[in-house]
């Protein structure tokens, strides 16, 4: 098949950028969409033009290092799908893709398609953890947790931290990314001790990189390439107020 | 070249506890003036910089990744195993210990491998205590599955997403200690050279991978956790990204390379389908508990899987290995799936696959069962095929995986430049010629977590260590051969991409050095490679300058060094004249085709030492020693 791909082209941070057309010819349907951008690639370096920068690596969907837009949807238009993984049999010959990087004010463009997530980072820094030293851990059986327990916890867990959830939201919030860490540990028993602080330190970390409030969209858990359920949201909400009433602040803080 | 692997002395089971017991200590006000580099950031690097930071030392790390979340350790799918012995069906340490010595067909040190064993429980009730959701029974206990090579249950999983559970655990203990300033991470930061200064490892130079600058950094000690290489063969079941520039350099350095032979081919691999094929994709081995593998009988029968009854197939795992079936290993269940191949009785496209069929397990125990156990593999398979396994048969083929050898080091995990230590896939340390199923994540993060903070502690605490910073002229001089490496690259005006170069030079390894290898193919592939590396180095094509984020840069660096490496890999496979593992000489093998041994010339390591650019490197010897174990051939019949 043959495709016109639209590519967001930005030199780097602080430099303005555009869309340049370029046309793809001869795409296989076992191509995945980064493989076409591998061949378009190709073409430009032989050309003595720069190729596209994209984020890319496992190429198996669990990294979480790609994701773009592909006309209008974060990770293209089908569900519960990285770009990695998202193949070119699901495309039409003579499409016309628009690929373009994350937008939201927390994920500055890097270069072409590549965003700066180091904002993620910051917030499990703030408190995404269970504090485990090394050599004090009991018995693993001594701690049983229920089977379903584990299940929604493990849901939870499967976050790959692409941002995709940010990128599709009109606030441009991380609430599901934060959410979805929140109720993982929180639903354990290992991780009660630091639940309310936990929840109150990485909400206050998201909102101090710049990420927007929940008002309720839902975009976040129809574009999650790990389906992850924005019921993680509203459990988030429960113990941030809980951390907030606890340390005797007003509760108001968080939208949602 | 000095080989002493320095095994503790005493019976075998207390040999690491004899060793902590006596292993020089760092006093705590003391931990803090030592400043340890560490590269990497998948479970072996994550585990050990945010273990050595709760010590209180200084810990600088480093990813290419623009998140240490991401290193490659996340993809692994099945499991981990550890000999707790919850199943009750016989699990010791001794029995992990004898399996994974046997399933490295013989060619692994005893005590590494007894020391990991021993670890492995450890790590089940860290990994627990961090949050890591393993799966569980109804009761609330911990599950296990089955896995390759053994005969008990001691795989614990998360679904299929364990290696990502494991490193976000560890993602989540290096990020805390970031969080306290402990840690200073630098990701989308590459690891470019090592500086040596008065004989000892005292420092790394980096590339920034978005601003370009190239920097010096002191330390008192260097870690490695860099990972394998079996992108050497560009189509590999690794990340992209993942390269062996860093263990490279140090290599370049002084640090002698161990068995780089040893590369591991996977046997239920997603088969490639034509030119543009980026990489391949595992499908779990975890998949061999239920699934059944099988090719038509007759060569030619181009029937649809369904439409071929029992009597036509041939389930070649169950009929040549009848005691471990499906669970034979990987290195032997990848031969076996060639041979079939070999026969042309191979299916889809180009006959390069064999079917892994749900269908008894699906019919014995429902659908519900098995998309509790495989839902996501089974997802992904469909992903990228456009085949539904619930109701074909998936296809499979070999593909290149792991790769056991590595940095030498010593029971330490010290390489053999003083200061530099080597961790997890880097180092070639526990797995002989083959490593089983769910090791590489219990080797990774015994390593970190639990090995190298006394080691460590063990060489800092008994070194006197002049002090050095990066004024030092050593590192202005590694600095400048980086620039210089950097600027050639760039100044090629050639044609071709970094790609089209890789490509070809990994389908010379696959097709020399891979499932099977001969003399006369090993010294053939030499020479080719050597003919491409010139062709590289004059028709190469890297656009752009090295002030930016440059991913053709990035990937021109790494793929000059798989020319150097895959030259010693053959060198190294050529020098081997017997069979161990997946290390397949077709003129070393059993009257029966499996793999044959000659324990008299090569029950050794075999250590490559560098003697200059253009030199032919020197082949040291490390003897294996046997004390506890019986050679013998490896039978899963």
């Amino acid at each position: 098949m043959n495709l016109t791909l639209h590519i967001w082209r930005q030199r780097g941070r602080g430099s303005r950028g555009a869309f340049a057309t370029y046309p793809v010819r001869d795409v296989s349907e076992h191509m995945s969409l980064l493989e076409v951008l591998d061949v378009l690639n190709d073409q430009l370096i032989s050309r003595g033009e720069e190729p596209v920068a994209f984020e890319h690596d496992c190429r198996e969907g669990i990294c979480g290092s790609c994701g773009f837009v592909v006309n209008g949807i974060a990770h293209g238009p089908r569900r519960g799908t990285t770009v990695c993984q998202l193949h070119m049999r699901h495309f039409r010959d003579g499409d016309v893709l628009y690929l373009e990087p994350w937008r939201a004010k927390a994920f500055p463009v890097v270069k072409d398609l590549v965003v700066d997530r180091s904002a993620f980072d910051r917030i499990v820094q703030s408190g995404g953890f269970i504090t485990a030293r090394t050599g004090s851990a009991p018995e693993a059986n001594s701690i049983p947790v229920a089977k379903e327990t584990a299940d929604l916890a493990m849901d939870a867990a499967e976050c790959i931290g692409c941002g995709a959830c940010a990128a599709a939201c009109p606030n441009g919030s991380a609430m599901l990314f934060v959410a979805a860490k929140i109720t993982h540990l929180g639903l354990l028993p290992q991780g009660q001790p630091e639940r309310h602080g936990r929840a109150r330190a990485m909400v206050e970390a998201m909102e101090l990189d710049g990420f927007g409030s929940c008002s309720n969209h839902r975009e976040c858990e129809a574009v999650c390439p790990k389906r992850i359920s924005v019921r993680a949201i509203a459990r988030m909400n429960r113990d941030y107020f809980m951390a907030a009433a606890r340390a005797g602040a007003a509760g108001g803080k968080v939208s949602g | 070249m000095a080989l002493d692997p320095r095994i503790p002395a005493g019976p075998l089971a207390d040999k690491w506890t004899r060793y902590r017991n006596t292993a020089k200590l760092v006093a705590p006000a003391n931990k803090r003036r030592h400043t340890v580099i560490v590269v990497g950031t998948g479970l072996a690097g994550a585990s050990a910089a945010a273990t050595l930071a709760e010590l209180g030392y200084r810990v600088v790390a480093f990813c290419y990744q623009d998140s240490p979340r991401r290193a490659h350790s996340i993809a692994a799918q099945g499991g981990i195993n550890a000999s707790k012995n919850y199943q009750n069906d016989g699990d010791s340490p001794w029995r992990l210990f004898y399996e994974t010595i046997k399933g490295g067909d013989f060619r692994s040190r005893e005590a590494n491998v007894y020391r990991l064993a021993e670890l492995s429980a450890n790590i089940i009730d860290q990994c627990v205590a961090q949050g890591v959701p393993f799966a569980r029974e109804y009761g609330g206990s911990l599950a296990n599955r089955s896995f390759g090579g053994a005969l008990v249950s001691r795989t614990f999983y998360a679904r299929g997403q364990t290696g990502q559970q494991l490193l976000l655990g560890a993602y989540s203990a290096l990020s805390k200690q970031i969080g306290l300033g402990a840690v200073e991470m630098h990701p989308r930061t590459e690891m470019l050279d090592l500086a040596v200064v008065g004989g000892r490892a005292r420092g790394i130079v980096t590339r920034d991978l978005v601003t370009g600058l190239v920097e010096a950094w002191a330390g008192d000690a260097v870690i490695l956790a860099s990972g394998g290489y079996s992108n050497a063969y560009f189509l590999s079941t690794n990340a992209k990204g993942c390269n062996a520039t860093a263990i490279w350099r140090a290599y370049k350095r002084g640090a002698a390379f161990a068995n780089p032979c040893f590369a591991q081919i996977h046997p239920t691999c997603i088969p490639a389908v034509g030119d543009h094929q980026s990489k391949l994709t595992l499908m779990s081995e975890s998949l061999r508990n239920d699934g059944r593998v099988w090719v038509p009988l007759r060569a030619g029968d181009s029937r649809r899987p369904a439409e071929i009854p029992a009597d036509d197939r041939d389930y070649f795992l169950e009929r040549m290995y009848p005691a471990y079936g499906n669970l034979a290993p990987r290195d032997i269940a990848s031969r076996a799936a060639k041979r079939t191949c070999d026969e042309g009785r191979g299916v889809g496209p180009g006959g390069r696959g064999v079917y892994l069929d749900f269908e008894d397990a699906i019919s014995r125990l429902g659908r519900i069962v098995i998309e509790d156990r495989y839902g996501n593999l089974f997802e992904m398979y469909e992903r990228i095929t456009g085949e539904d396994p619930y109701s074909a048969p998936m296809r499979i083929y070999p593909a290149p995986h792991y790769t056991m050898g590595g940095l030498w080091v010593d029971y330490a995990l010290a390489s053999t430049v003083p200061g530099l230590f080597v961790l997890g896939e880097a180092n070639f340390s526990d797995h002989g010629a083959n490593r089983l199923g769910a090791s590489a994540l219990m080797q990774g993060l015994a390593d970190g977590y639990f090995v190298v903070p006394y080691t460590l502690g063990e060489y800092l605490g008994g070194t006197r260590l002049e002090a050095v910073t990066t004024d030092a002229p050593e590192f202005a001089a590694v600095a400048r051969v980086v620039q210089e490496r950097t600027a050639t690259l760039l100044g090629l005006r050639g044609k071709r991409s970094v790609d089209a170069f890789h490509r070809k030079l990994g389908a010379i390894l696959w097709e020399h050095c891979g499932m099977s290898r001969t003399a006369a193919g090993l010294t053939g592939a030499i020479e080719e490679i050597r003919a491409l590396r010139d062709e590289f180095r004059t028709d190469l094509r890297v656009p752009g300058d090295s002030g930016d984020l440059n991913q053709e840069l990035e990937k021109a660096g790494r793929v000059a060094d798989y020319f150097e490496l895959g030259e010693l890999m053959c060198l190294d496979a050529l020098a081997r004249e017997e069979s161990c593992g997946a290390h397949f000489r077709e003129d070393h093998q059993t009257p029966d085709g499996e793999a044959l041994r000659d324990d008299r010339r090569f029950a050794h390591v075999a250590v490559w030492g560098h003697t200059g650019d253009g030199a032919a490197p020197v082949r040291h010897v490390e003897p294996l020693v046997f004390e506890s174990v019986e050679l013998a051939q490896r039978s899963y019949k």
